[in-house]
């Protein structure tokens, strides 16, 4: 039974939830008013909130320099493309890892986990090496197999909890029915677990899409994506804060609009799990 | 008839396709300032004289783009056929083999124009490894009104006790009005680029002549001492966190009566329509101690052509269109006198029309004279760099020593405290690094 709440409290955390929000939102906001800004106004001090001649110019100028589109193309198949390999990858495993644990299982979930606490930086030269090895420096093959790689133990750890909560008995009884393994994952599993692909492939998109340090070392003119298309901007001698931020605003665009259509299937996904 | 058209289209594709496959693609790795995106958007000029070549630009962020570059060399990724570098690069670089030589470029790029002070830096054994895009030095920008008001007169060449004198006159706190802004935020091309050039002036060097850090020295002392006083009593709050950017932004708007930085801002701080005190700008070299050496830097950015390109020719012909005499005329044509890339190129202080549009001509040329990478501080030392040390290992002591002045500056420790972890900390890389 859900406890009572006096409205007195309602009214309280629903306020401190709007500040959390409003606090973690605010550079956003920040980023894309400046982006309105002459490059005098961006850098006024006191800060100019609102009350500001808005201009589009910085935009014409980043429009007018920048090849946009070929780099949002590029960030559309290097985020699109490894979270699809990696549920590919990471789907049979979980399922392992779930239905059929053996006495390592533990052991290797956290052992893939540990190596996202590796510094990135450390394995560069390496990786550089192997790309120019074979060729795959500056494509869009090479940094999708990458980013998959890199995200990959998140998405095993997602789905892996996903479908631990659901029942194997489930599972015995499509069996019993005469499924195959193929059909047991396709038919029965993959339907019931959909909330949880589905939050799993957008939190890994999002993941993708903001990765920056793998993607700016790794390219060069050919895949670089809206992350390269940031870099171009930012400069320690010349103030271009506004076009930066007009920059910013056009790469986080297309991933914000994503993120506002699905926060539902997003938060459901990611809070209540895969059955509740 | 339908068989012509066919064929018709056919040889179309052909042709298309022939031209298509025969363009060679150049990828150049620029920085991200304001004459190489002029550059960028000229380009048309040299496709339409070499339209069998194509042009791919990398645009980065200074520091992401040395990382990036560097890599790619050390390790012969072959991604890039041009590369901006700068001054510190270049010689150690060309010392790796990493460069093309650029000596056979043909007679009518004139390499003899080009400014002494700058070649010489980008020459090793007698071969030029790159070519200057723009060169830049240091010196002291000002405020013409608060100067007068302080009754005082800029001399064409003060001293650090003038500089000190006037800051005092101009601060006026109380309308956040601060005497002087320098470079406070830690790194090697942060704030040890403008205490390294100041400690020249007051005859420090990084390095005796056995490769023993001089941190200890009594010049390095006056120098940090100096630098201090001048900050905390006269700089903004939080200076400890300004670099170029953010003195750049302090000074368009009123803020400081004197910032002495790279003369490239002197444009900036000139223009209406970023800055507040456009018209009352003034320009002086970089201030000395008395001891013949100012305190002024020399930088340039150049166009370098890796070794192990597989399009020398193509980038040697695009590296000669942006450094020549033509592209100066290019962009005076297209976007103006004031915009021409400054300080590579004798010919260019000798035109009128440049030194009518551009006030600050004459001294940003004088700044770079007055700079010898080879001979930069009073005592011999065994290097070469005004604002660096032009050695592999200078990248990280310099950045290491910067943030002990900047945590000084911040007034978290005392500038004896701060000299003496540079000394301890200089001395153990360098043993480390086997010198």
């Amino acid at each position: 039974m859900a406890r009572a709440v006096t409205p007195r409290r309602k009214a309280l955390t629903t306020l401190a939830a709007w500040a959390v929000g409003l606090l973690i939102f605010f550079p956003i906001l920040w980023t894309i008013l400046t982006s309105f800004k002459t490059e005098a106004q961006a850098i006024s001090d006191p800060p100019v909130f609102l009350f500001f001649d808005w201009t589009l110019e910085n935009y014409s100028v980043v429009q007018e320099r920048s090849d946009y589109l070929r780099f949002l193309w590029n960030s559309v198949i290097l985020a699109g493309g490894s979270t699809i390999l990696g549920i590919i990858v990471a789907v049979p495993a979980a399922w392992a890892m779930a239905f059929v644990p053996s006495h390592r299982t533990k052991d290797i979930l956290l052992w893939m986990l540990s190596t996202k606490m590796l510094p990135a930086v450390g394995v560069l030269y390496p990786m550089y090496l192997i790309f120019i090895q074979m060729g795959l420096l500056d494509t869009r093959i090479g940094l999708t197999l990458v980013l998959m790689l890199v995200n990959l133990p998140i998405i095993v750890w997602m789905l892996y909890t996903y479908f631990r909560e659901i029942p194997g008995e489930i599972l015995d009884a499509a069996r019993m029915d005469g499924a195959t393994l193929r059909d047991e994952i396709v038919h029965v599993l993959t339907p019931m677990a959909i909330p949880g692909i589905a939050s799993t492939i957008l939190l890994n998109v999002i993941l993708a899409w903001n990765e920056a340090f793998w993607t700016l070392n790794l390219t060069a003119a050919k895949a670089a994506p809206l992350t390269a298309f940031i870099a171009s901007y930012s400069s320690p001698e010349g103030l271009f804060y506004a076009k930066l931020s007009a920059a910013s605003t056009m790469a986080i665009a297309p991933i914000l609009i994503l993120g506002w259509f699905s926060q539902k299937q997003l938060v459901r996904g990611l809070t209540f799990g895969a059955v509740k | 008839m339908y068989l012509t058209n066919a064929r018709r289209a056919a040889t179309a594709i052909a042709l298309v396709w022939g031209a298509a496959a025969s363009a060679e693609t150049i990828t150049i790795a620029t920085v991200n300032n304001g004459d190489m995106i002029r550059m960028q958007g000229l380009t048309a000029d040299f496709t339409e004289q070499n339209p069998d070549i194509e042009l791919e630009w990398v645009t980065l962020e200074e520091n992401v783009l040395r990382q990036r570059v560097t890599q790619d060399i050390a390790s012969n990724g072959g991604q890039f056929d041009v590369m901006t570098i700068g001054t510190y690069e270049v010689p150690i670089w060309a010392k790796n083999d990493w460069l093309v030589s650029l000596n056979d470029l043909p007679e009518e790029y004139d390499a003899e124009d080009l400014l002494p002070a700058i070649r010489d830096g980008l020459t090793v054994d007698g071969e030029l490894y790159a070519a200057p895009f723009y060169g830049e030095s240091s010196m002291v920008m000002y405020r013409t009104d608060l100067m007068e008001e302080a009754g005082m007169e800029m001399p064409e060449a003060p001293t650090w006790e003038f500089i000190e004198e006037a800051a005092a006159a101009m601060t006026d706190k109380d309308n956040e009005v601060y005497g002087i802004c320098l470079r406070g935020k830690a790194g090697w091309g942060e704030n040890m680029a403008f205490l390294t050039a100041m400690s020249n002036s007051f005859g420090a060097r990084w390095f005796d002549m056995d490769w023993q850090p001089q941190f200890d020295s009594e010049a390095w002392a006056t120098t940090l001492d100096t630098y201090l006083r001048l900050m905390n009593e006269y700089g903004p709050p939080g200076a400890s966190n300004n670099g170029f950017n953010e003195n750049l932004s302090l000074f368009q708007q009123g803020k400081c009566g004197m910032w002495i930085d790279a003369t490239v801002a002197a444009s900036f701080v000139t223009n209406p329509d970023d800055s507040t005190v456009a018209d009352s700008v003034g320009f002086a070299l970089a201030p000395d101690a008395g001891l013949g050496k100012r305190s002024n830097w020399l930088w340039a950015w150049t166009l370098a052509i890796p070794a192990g390109t597989d399009s020398e020719e193509a980038a040697k012909k695009f590296v000669q269109w942006a450094t020549s005499k033509g592209y100066t005329e290019l962009v005076a044509e297209e976007e103006g006198w004031a915009n021409v890339p400054p300080g590579t190129r004798t010919s260019l202080y000798e035109n009128q029309e440049y030194l009518d549009a551009a006030p600050f001509a004459q001294k940003t040329l004088e700044s770079i004279q007055a700079a010898d990478p080879t001979n930069p501080s009073v005592d011999e030392v065994p290097y070469t760099g005004v604002q660096f040390v032009a050695i592999p290992e200078f990248a990280g002591i310099g950045t290491l020593a910067g943030q002990e002045f900047s945590a000084a500056l911040a007034g978290q420790q005392s500038a004896e405290e701060a000299l003496e972890k540079a000394q301890a900390l200089t001395a153990d890389e360098m043993e480390a690094a086997g010198y």
